[in-house]
């Protein structure tokens, strides 16, 4: 027995990974653009094949469904026709136009909307108007939330943001706006800025296995003869475990074994590092002073607001917020 | 520190360490096992995944062959190799090489001895030794001296001599520079017993290396596959006869709970424990009892049922894992196998590797401590 069986035997994902906590699944569309090369598209659904065996596996709509429905996460994301930002023409209008297709099939075949929350998926790449058409259509269906998609892949920062500006301008403000594989500390900030409110990225963790840890002023690669002697822990702010106990001399010279712990340690920080930013964004909206939160966040980690990136200023500069 | 017996039986001595540590209030329960590092830290698991363990070892076995290229560094520091590592509270014996990884031999010379770190060789005379010894400023650290006499296959009695010779100059040496360093009045040197397979030199060693103040004693030189410690075992009980009572008796290279078990009984009171994290490298999960068992293969049996294959005690089952190519135990189940039910094990990838050996290493070594030695002492105490 391998697979959802398996978990649901286990009582779900929840039990079998011994998690107490919130879980949100994705519904395989990413790995459309990730597996490109194993994979197929048709109305169906996708068809992958496997690099190691040579099996082949149709994940359609209605079987991304039904898998999730097993695993038992809280939030489950529908399957979405995800195409690749830096892609351009009529492939780009067909993959919006099946998401919605896509997204009533999974509505139709979602077994507990009772415990799970399908979310659907905003696509359109790159272009205005075919984002506005899904997003005009995706809103009709109600669902309890919606992802932005189909972005933070190889398109510029100035593309990036405007179909970010324009999906939120377009999606309820009385539901959860989830942007997918955002991110880096400053895309986080300005996503916020623009009226975002869930994000998944694997940044942190991945460029903690490289030996890199976060910081408000960009990132340290420990691994850098600079830290040899560096007795301060990575961040004296941070209140995490590898903060607590651990100075970067020491994470360097671990990093240079083969001990993994290193990595873990690192995992940690950067994980803590991301919860602690968002923390202190939400605290600065509670008390109405975010505008002042960014500035302060862009001077820590550029120093002169010159400095800071064009797309991000002029990101922000549209909602109103203006840097130095 | 003292050393207090409280039974002897069969030759198992069972009892505690007193008066240990900088602060002197620490104590450590013999027989023991110490907890092993790479680079100052458990494999795999943070401070606060080891601590979820019951039973952490009082003192952690630090090797050298990981820390002497760092000695920079830690000179620098100061304040000396616990805090560095974030362990503070631990008693610390420094041993000379990493069990798990044996280094080449034929650098040992009669004024110095080197050791292999990830940049390559590090040489050190006596003095190179005690400096980095001032740096790191364990509570316990094994002396520099001659290991390879057993590396080749027949000890020439020559070669034994000299092992014991050297070994014996290098402690004079290391002691005298103990007694000019100030920093190191609290640390305790670990006589080293060598002598290859030659019963002679082993009994000289032991005799003379207990005449100088040691804290203790190191038997190097019995370690290698199973059926070499068998073979040396007598050997032990010689040896271990001609040492004092009132000190520990460490073994290095040997982990392994029915290794661990024959020394004990010979009258060794210390280990090293590094036989959980050779499990781990090898995708197995230790699970045994503390019942040792005359008969592997009915245990075996039980364990598995019959519809399973049979795995008799030195069944090799050779896993793909780099370092560890070490034969499968009896104590020991392979999570790759179908049974287990668990597909993430079967393909081999890098992101979720270092997590799964961080899971599997905190159970072994979690089932080391309590089954091997902590729970066998119950049968001692009246």
């Amino acid at each position: 027995m391998q697979g959802p069986e398996l978990i649901q035997k286990a009582q779900g994902l929840h039990g079998f990974m011994n998690w107490p906590h919130n879980l949100l699944t994705d519904s395989g569309g990413f790995q459309m653009v990730s597996l490109v090369s194993l994979s197929e598209v048709t109305e169906e659904g996708v068809r992958f094949r496997s690099p190691y065996d040579g099996d082949e596996t149709l994940l359609s709509p209605e079987r991304s469904v039904e898998i999730q429905n097993a695993l038992g996460s809280d939030i489950i994301m529908q399957l979405d026709d995800v195409v690749s930002s830096t892609v351009t023409g009529p492939r780009v209008e067909e993959a919006m136009y099946r998401s919605i297709r896509w997204l009533d099939r999974c509505i139709a075949a979602h077994r507990r909307p009772d415990k799970q929350n399908l979310f659907a998926i905003i696509q359109g790449g790159l272009d205005a108007d075919l984002r506005a058409t899904c997003l005009e259509e995706m809103t009709k269906r109600d669902v309890p939330g919606f992802a932005i998609g189909g972005l933070s892949g190889g398109e510029s920062k100035g593309e990036f943001w405007r179909m970010v500006a324009l999906s939120t301008s377009r999606l309820p403000k009385d539901k959860p706006r989830y942007l997918m594989g955002v991110g880096y500390a400053t895309d986080l900030v300005v996503c916020v800025a623009l009226g975002c409110d869930m994000f998944d990225c694997v940044f942190p963790t991945r460029t903690a296995r490289f030996g890199s840890a976060l910081v408000p002023t960009g990132n340290l690669q420990l691994k850098k003869k600079q830290y040899e002697k560096d007795f301060r822990p990575i961040d004296p702010e941070c209140d995490c475990p590898t903060c607590q106990k651990h100075s970067r001399a020491f994470l360097h010279t671990l990093l240079h074994s083969d001990n993994t712990a290193a990595l873990h340690h690192l995992t940690i920080h950067n994980i803590a590092y991301q919860l602690r930013l968002m923390s202190a964004v939400r605290a600065s909206i509670v008390e109405k002073r975010f505008p002042a939160f960014v500035r302060d966040f862009m001077s820590t980690m550029y120093g002169d607001p010159t400095l800071c990136p064009t797309w991000a200023t002029e990101a922000l500069a549209s909602v109103g917020i203006t840097l130095g | 520190m003292k050393l207090n017996l409280t039974k002897v039986v069969n030759g198992c001595r069972l009892g505690k360490i007193k008066n240990l540590g900088k602060t002197g209030d620490c104590t450590m329960d013999i027989p023991g096992c110490l907890l092993y590092t790479k680079a100052g830290s458990a494999p795999h698991l943070t401070h606060h995944t080891l601590h979820k363990i019951h039973g952490v070892p009082a003192m952690a076995q630090l090797t050298l062959s990981s820390l002497a290229e760092h000695y920079e560094v830690l000179a620098e520091y100061k304040e000396g190799v616990g805090k560095f590592i974030g362990m503070p509270e631990s008693l610390l014996y420094c041993s000379l090489h990493d069990p798990v990884s044996p280094c080449p031999a034929g650098y040992v010379t009669n004024k110095s001895v080197s050791v292999w770190g990830v940049g390559g060789r590090v040489e050190m005379t006596a003095s190179k030794f005690m400096a980095i010894q001032q740096a790191l400023q364990p509570d316990w650290f094994q002396c520099i001296s001659d290991g390879e006499a057993t590396c080749n296959e027949a000890t020439s009695i020559k070669r034994a001599r000299k092992s014991v010779d050297r070994s014996l100059l290098f402690l004079d040496n290391c002691l005298k520079l103990q007694e000019e360093s100030e920093v190191l009045q609290k640390s305790s040197i670990i006589g080293v017993i060598e002598g290859g397979d030659v019963t002679e030199e082993r009994l000289r060693s032991a005799r003379e290396t207990a005449k100088r103040p040691v804290g203790g004693f190191l038997l190097d030189g019995f370690q290698g596959n199973p059926a070499t410690l068998e073979t040396r075992l007598h050997l032990l009980s010689s040896v271990t006869a001609e040492l004092p009572e009132d000190k520990p008796r460490l073994i290095c290279g040997v982990s392994r709970p029915d290794e661990v078990l024959e020394c004990i009984e010979r009258g060794v009171d210390l280990f090293e424990s590094f036989f959980p994290y050779q499990v781990t490298e090898r995708g197995c999960a230790l699970t045994f009892s503390f019942d040792y068992q005359p008969n592997p293969e009915e245990t075996l049996l039980q364990q598995n049922g019959t519809q399973e294959e049979i795995k008799y005690v030195d069944q090799t089952k050779k896993s793909k894992t780099t370092s560890c190519n070490q034969e499968m135990t009896s104590f020991e189940i392979n999570l790759k196998e179908k049974k287990f039910g668990n597909s993430v094990l079967q393909k081999e990838s890098d992101s979720s590797c270092s997590h799964i050996s961080e899971c599997i290493f905190q159970l072994s070594l979690q089932t080391f401590i309590t089954t091997s030695l902590a729970d066998m002492k119950k049968h001692w105490t009246p």
